[in-house]
């Protein structure tokens, strides 16, 4: 067996886990990505053990470590995910922003609450959106099951200044699904 | 261990299905990181998961080719499948699984396994190893384990508790002790 075969399907399998991970917006198909990455790493592992002979097995006994290691971290993420989908209802993460820095001009959400605090022409006098809630640290206070829905409102002028109209349509319709 | 490399030109038998598996894998990895449809995603993963799985047995890994069948499609997808359903993903096409950064990302993809594969095959051509049945057995591998990773592997199992641990607390809502409530009253 030439050692080039294995290697290069572990490279093309890890570059489209790199595609994967920069081109899909919904967590759970990132989640995937880093499995196809962890995948072409283990086909390495396992091919270059068996190329040098190791007598210890260390190729092939990191190999089983990592796929535990990767059954660990897909239940971590997604015990994250259903935490982060119980008190936003999204888990798009392009509109997951609240790490962002305030200054950047991209941040919808930021930009959006700012532009609706001194132009007023974002939204207007908004019952359900007090000023208060315009800065990105509030989103800790809402957890424990109460519902999203009363800062829905606030994420719906932020698509405005996004690319895509699909990006509007939806969390309007998730929001009105639950 | 590289002397006398044989030709590219005459593979052996091993080495055809060896690269047919590899272009399932690659290909079904393809389907699930451009497929429109997220549970098509998930079952495309499985596809490509089985296929690397035969890939190590034909690498004669034998264990590590069952334990990937066991808990890669057995457990991971499994636990894939339950993070689309609890997140009420739609069942269907959906038009906004990609990013606005897809372009960029394929470039990025491109340039990535343009490197990589350049690399491997400049400098990997002439390593060759025949393949001798059993090496990679349950029972080598688990000599190898209880007696020289032995450490690594009790460590590890500490590392499944906490993630275990770590992923109840983080799906419990009724574990008093979170940040205070502040002007909002939650439960």
């Amino acid at each position: 067996m030439h050692i080039v075969y294995p290697a290069v399907v572990s490279a093309l399998l890890f570059s489209v886990g790199v595609y994967g991970v920069l081109a899909r917006r919904n967590t759970i198909l990132v989640l995937m990505s880093v499995e196809l990455m962890l995948n072409a790493v283990n086909l390495n592992l396992v091919a270059f053990d068996v190329w040098l002979g190791d007598r210890l097995h260390s190729g092939q006994v990191l190999t089983l470590f990592i796929i535990v290691i990767a059954a660990a971290e897909v239940g971590l993420g997604l015990a994250i995910v259903l935490s982060l989908y119980r008190n936003r209802r999204t888990v798009d993460i392009d509109q997951l922003r609240d790490l962002s820095e305030p200054g950047t001009s991209d941040t919808p959400a930021d930009s959006a609450g700012k532009s609706g605090d001194q132009e007023g022409s974002g939204m207007p006098d908004d019952p359900a959106y007090p000023s208060t809630s315009a800065d990105p640290a509030d989103p800790p206070t809402r957890r424990l099951g109460e519902p999203a829905v009363a800062e829905d409102p606030a994420t719906t002028p932020e698509p405005a200044t996004a690319e895509d109209p699909a990006a509007t349509a939806e969390p309007a319709k998730r929001g009105g699904a639950l | 261990m590289t002397e006398a490399v044989p030709s590219y030109l005459s593979p052996t038998g091993q080495e055809i299905v060896f690269l047919l598996l590899g272009a399932v894998a690659v290909g079904s990895a393809l389907l699930v990181v451009t497929t429109r449809q997220l549970v098509h995603a998930a079952l495309w993963l499985v596809v490509s998961f089985g296929a690397l799985a035969g890939g190590y047995l034909v690498l004669t890994a034998e264990f590590v080719a069952w334990v990937q069948v066991l808990i890669y499609v057995g457990a991971v997808v499994v636990l894939l499948l339950f993070g689309i359903m609890l997140t009420r993903a739609p069942i269907g096409r959906s038009a906004d699984l990609d990013s606005g950064n897809r372009w960029v990302a394929a470039v990025v993809a491109v340039a990535t396994a343009a490197v990589l594969v350049t690399v491997v095959v400049d400098g990997f051509r002439t390593a060759y190893t025949p393949l001798k049945p059993g090496a990679g057995a349950a029972k080598e591998l688990g000599a190898s384990v209880f007696s020289t990773w032995v450490l690594p592997f009790e460590a590890l199992s500490v590392l499944l508790l906490a993630a275990l641990i770590g992923a109840i607390v983080l799906s419990r809502t009724d574990i008093p002790g979170g940040p205070p409530p502040e002007q909002t009253g939650g439960s």
